[in-house]
């Protein structure tokens, strides 16, 4: 048998359990409650009366991805390690990798359907005017990037302890670094006293990558950077899992 | 245990499974085990049925071989009555056969099961002993315990290990010949007083000691021990030093497993492993 094969085997069982505990449904209310409430009342949808999304949907979201993707990802290893499923899963003939790659999937597609389930806005303001639906599209795709990376990044938090309190708090802060890391008035302190380290800094924030997605630019460089920041976090997982087993 | 199921890499030596090198080939030795961790973890938020079929899947099996092999686990296990149930709300004797059937699923040549009888109730211990015991004719099955009759119940081989070293190796009943108390004596005679009667046992060759176990309603209880190996002779000199007395009982012992195991183990006591 192949690795895509259990790799599917893991992500359906994850996605399963997902949706058998209330967490799922609970997540997908929130997510879409805060959307609605800040683009419409917040971010001022109607009144900038312009047809794009930009500035009242998709600012928002590296910031309710900073609480709710922790949320999801959280549960990922240290579910398995209290509850000891752990050995049963690494004892199984599959490599760690697979597993990994598998559960990471599963809650990936999870918030791609979250998102997706935002789809009113996109009736809304296409029925109140005619926007850019390329631009929309890009806004989503960089979306769901941005939230695979902050997932990716839950995943080693969760690796790291079988405290999901822990694992949520943790990446919290991982992850509210990133998007300080761009944040303008982070950026203008920065300017002040350390001005030739602010390409550096800027370089590794969520937003700067964001930005240009919202623009409806799909630039390699911002694809690569998430894709990256995945497949690294990743790695160091499968790392921090294969250190669990020798100790 | 957990090395050989490639949970945790040994640090020196090799494990081989049907041929595959744990570590080098961890996948194929894998496909070959079945295993049963301590404490019987499950997935709580998946059914009894789910969880199996998730287990078979990952095991490659599907379709038709699939629904074969959860139904055959799930009968084999007694879990008809709980199939669509989750498994959060079994009880631990369930939760535990539940994983059970699990690490029979694929119908492994090896399983190692770690404690498989800890926490379940006298019938379900009997229950697991006799899955054990049968399937055992056919595979090779590796299961720790703390229960030294579970060793008389179910194993062809026990090996003892203290603090990482094996201080025991062989079957039951070699094991047992390790006893001081493997072939000696217990007779019991009324109206008799105890010093004659050890006195008189004395003096039979083979005997190396004689003591007085109980003594009560003018019936005395002695154990003798015998020099050397055991065998069946002793009973027989020390029923002819008896004619005369009124023997109520004469019995050989045959050897306990929990005295082999306490004086190999001495001063603490560790795990124990038996191989079936």
């Amino acid at each position: 048998m192949n690795g895509w094969a259990n790799i599917k085997t893991i992500t359906k069982r994850e996605l399963a359990a997902y949706f058998s505990s209330p967490l799922a449904y609970i997540f997908i209310v929130i997510f879409l409650l805060l959307c609605g409430f800040f683009t419409f009342m917040v971010g001022g949808f109607f009144e900038r009366g312009e047809a794009s999304l930009v500035r009242p949907f998709f600012d928002w979201h590296p910031w309710f991805y900073l609480f709710l993707v922790p949320a999801v990802g959280m549960r990922l290893w240290a579910e398995e390690r209290r509850v000891g499923t752990l050995e049963l899963l690494l004892t199984m003939p599959i490599t760690a990798w697979q597993a990994i790659v598998g559960k990471f999937l599963a809650s990936w597609l999870f918030l791609g359907l979250a998102l997706l389930l935002t789809f009113p806005v996109i009736i809304t303001v296409n029925y109140l005017g005619s926007p850019d639906n390329g631009i929309i599209f890009s806004g989503y795709v960089g979306s769901w990037l941005m939230a695979g990376a902050y997932l990716a990044i839950s995943c080693i938090t969760s690796a790291m302890t079988r405290n999901q309190v822990v694992s949520f708090i943790l990446s919290v802060v991982i992850c509210l670094f990133m998007i300080l890391a761009g944040f303008p008035p982070v950026i203008n302190l920065l300017e002040n006293w350390a001005q030739p380290l602010v390409e550096i800094i800027t370089s590794f924030s969520v937003i700067t990558h964001f930005d240009g997605f919202q623009k409806g630019v799909l630039d390699s460089r911002d694809v690569i950077f998430f894709l990256s920041i995945i497949g690294f976090s990743l790695f160091t997982t499968s790392v921090i899992i294969r250190g669990h087993r020798a100790g | 245990m957990r090395m050989i199921t490639g949970f945790i890499p040994p640090s020196a030596g090799t494990i081989k499974v049907g041929g595959f090198d744990i570590v080098e080939s961890p996948i194929e030795a894998k496909r070959l085990i079945g295993y049963l961790p301590e404490n019987a973890p499950a997935y709580t938020d998946m059914t009894v049925h789910g969880f199996l079929s998730f287990a078979a899947e990952i095991r490659g099996l599907r379709g038709e071989a699939k629904a074969k092999a959860v139904g055959r686990a799930v009968e084999m296990c007694f879990l008809e009555s709980v199939q669509h149930q989750s498994v959060e709300t079994l009880s631990k004797g369930y939760r535990h056969r539940t994983c059970f059937a699990q690490s029979i699923i694929h119908d492994p040549d090896v399983l190692v099961l770690d404690e498989p009888t800890d926490g379940l109730d006298p019938n379900q211990k009997h229950e697991v002993r006799q899955l054990i015991r049968r399937m055992g004719e056919k595979k090779a099955i590796i299961f720790s315990t703390h229960i030294l009759e579970e060793v008389d119940a179910a194993c062809s081989r026990a090996i003892i290990i203290d603090r990482g070293r094996i201080v025991a190796n062989g079957t039951p009943a070699e094991l047992r010949q390790k006893s001081e108390w493997a072939g000696a004596v217990t007779l019991s005679v009324s109206g008799t007083p105890a010093d004659a009667i050890t006195a008189k046992l004395g003096h039979i060759p083979s005997v190396k000691r004689s003591t007085v176990v109980d003594e009560k309603n003018g019936i005395v209880t002695v154990r003798v021990f015998p020099k050397g190996t055991a065998n069946g002779s002793l009973a027989k000199a020390v029923a002819e030093v008896a004619q005369g007395w009124r023997v109520e009982e004469l019995h050989t012992e045959e050897g306990r497993l929990d005295e082999v195991f306490r004086s190999i183990t001495m001063p603490d006591t560790v795990a124990t492993k038996e191989v079936k």
